[in-house]
């Protein structure tokens, strides 16, 4: 893949760098060390590395690549999980194409698949509840993950197979959130990250209110960025005037699609059949309270975890993994010990390298992989 | 799937179930548009709007100029034809 010859737009964005510039003298902490900025996104990873924004930045400025890809952080286990249920002669399961090459501690639902599970791809989980209609001597498993920006497509999906008495169509509940999930960054004691970029879609569900603990108790500023390379170099500068003026709020640079109170019928959705979990597992940062949802009770019948018996096995990350500190901005994608060689897109080990929007996979995918394995050499003599 | 795509509701199956057919990217397949509508912009008034759609769910109205630049950027990313390839997939999925 390569980037995007021509920037749209490239006088504004030119003036958006010259505007950052001469903030400079304003952040007496670039003295000691360069700001960190969080993308929490994939998509905003993606936009980033599509359009060559990095390089553009001047080098006071980094950019850490979050774990905003709900593909890339499926734990092990709960593909194992996805593999036992759909490897059930009753079952038909479905899922996002996305997901089909996660790998499991065994194997893939690509492998499974090809191995003669009954795997569909669906664009939607309405499309999975049509073929619940189809086949109504077969259980059909909508395989249910992302953040709060799919929750409500699967929450009214489960809704409308109630209002239907549809008894063969459940879910296996994935989904996990994105504030706890900050909190859990922001909690951890080498984090040095100074600001974020807050990810749109999310935030055109839940809104901005959500956000305000970060800039009330960790004392970060937070913009709500869009996804075109402009809204990106925007937040970017919003973050940057936010720290160089010392006020620290969130701001909405995405307001044309994010309303500030969000999505009401989203959310009484996600409200009716969604609770949160104690805790979620996840790849490559380990166990994170409250940051996943389980479905309610009344809604068991609809939950593939009840209706189902599961293998639910905790299977840990390599040893050599390094994503936690990749995700943190301790270190650099490039830095872990097993990039580019025994983690590659088509072997991932850890999160960050799974799909393109990971942080690993970007770098492998858009950077100089020679350049980058040299520069790698020459830290560890 | 999480950056979703525009596309233009031209009717209306089923406002009961809050079903609207939408045009995305010339494809044309049916969209639940719960998510937006309220007592001032019932199911009716939604014709010719241009929505964002994520995984077969309308999430949020958009301008028209806006759906365009998003187009474009989507086409740029390569994802309109991503999510037009997962909308065909899934409809000769059904129909197998
Ligand atoms: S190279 Fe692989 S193991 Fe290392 S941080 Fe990246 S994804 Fe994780």
């Amino acid at each position: 893949m390569k980037y995007v010859d021509e920037f749209r737009d490239p006088e504004k964005a030119k003036a958006l760098i010259a505007e950052i510039n001469a903030l400079k003298t304003q952040i007496p902490q670039l003295a000691s060390r360069p700001l960190q900025l969080m993308e929490f996104c994939g998509g905003h990873t993606h936009t980033i590395f599509r359009y060559g924004i990095e390089p553009m930045l001047p080098d006071w400025i980094e950019l850490i690549h979050g774990p905003g890809c709900p593909v890339c952080v499926l734990p092990m286990g709960r593909v194992d999980d996805c593999v036992a249920l759909a490897e059930r002669p009753d079952v038909i399961f479905t899922t996002f194409g996305d997901a089909m090459r996660v790998p499991g501690s065994k194997k893939s639902l690509l492998q499974a698949k090809a191995d003669g599970a009954d795997i569909r791809m669906v664009y939607s989980p309405l499309d999975a509840l049509a073929l619940a209609h189809k086949n109504p001597d077969r259980q059909i498993i909508f395989f249910a993950l992302g953040f709060e920006t799919t929750m409500p497509s699967t929450a009214l999906t489960v809704l409308q197979a109630a209002a239907q008495g549809v008894q063969n169509f459940s879910l296996f509940c994935n989904h996990i959130t994105t504030v706890p999930t900050i909190k859990a960054i922001l909690d951890s004691p080498d984090m040095q990250i100074d600001g974020f970029l807050a990810p749109g879609h999310v935030s055109m569900v839940v809104g901005e209110q959500p956000f305000h603990f970060i800039t009330e108790h960790y004392a970060k500023p937070l913009v709500i960025a869009g996804f075109e390379p402009l809204d990106i170099l925007q937040s970017i500068w919003m973050l940057v005037k936010q720290i160089a003026s010392r006020r620290c709020l969130v701001e909405n640079q995405y307001a044309r699609i994010v309303p500030p109170a969000g999505n009401m019928p989203a959310l009484n959705a996600i409200e009716k059949v969604f609770t949160i979990r104690e805790f979620f597992e996840w790849r490559g940062l380990g166990s994170i309270d409250h940051s996943g949802v389980k479905m309610r009770e009344n809604y068991a019948d609809y939950d593939a975890e009840i209706k189902f018996n599961l293998p639910n096995l905790k299977i840990a990350d390599p040893k050599s993994c390094q994503c936690g500190e990749v995700l943190k901005g301790v270190i650099r994608p490039w830095e872990c010990k097993v990039f580019g060689t025994q983690c590659q897109p088509e072997t991932p080990m850890g999160a960050l390298m799974v799909s393109t929007e990971g942080a690993c996979a970007a770098y492998y995918n858009f950077g100089d992989l020679d350049e980058l394995l040299q520069k790698r050499e020459t830290l560890s003599v | 799937m999480c950056l979703g795509i525009p596309g233009q509701i031209i009717d209306i199956i089923d406002p009961n179930q809050q079903l609207a057919t939408v045009n995305v990217a010339g494809v044309k397949r049916p969209v639940n548009i719960a998510c937006i509508i309220d007592e001032a912009h019932p199911p009716e008034a939604c014709i010719n709007d241009w929505v964002l759609v994520h995984v077969g769910f309308a999430m949020s109205r958009i301008d028209p100029d806006e759906a365009q630049k998003t187009l474009a950027l989507l086409n740029e990313l390569g994802e309109v034809q991503q999510e037009i390839d997962a909308m065909q997939d899934s409809q000769t999925t059904l129909s197998s």
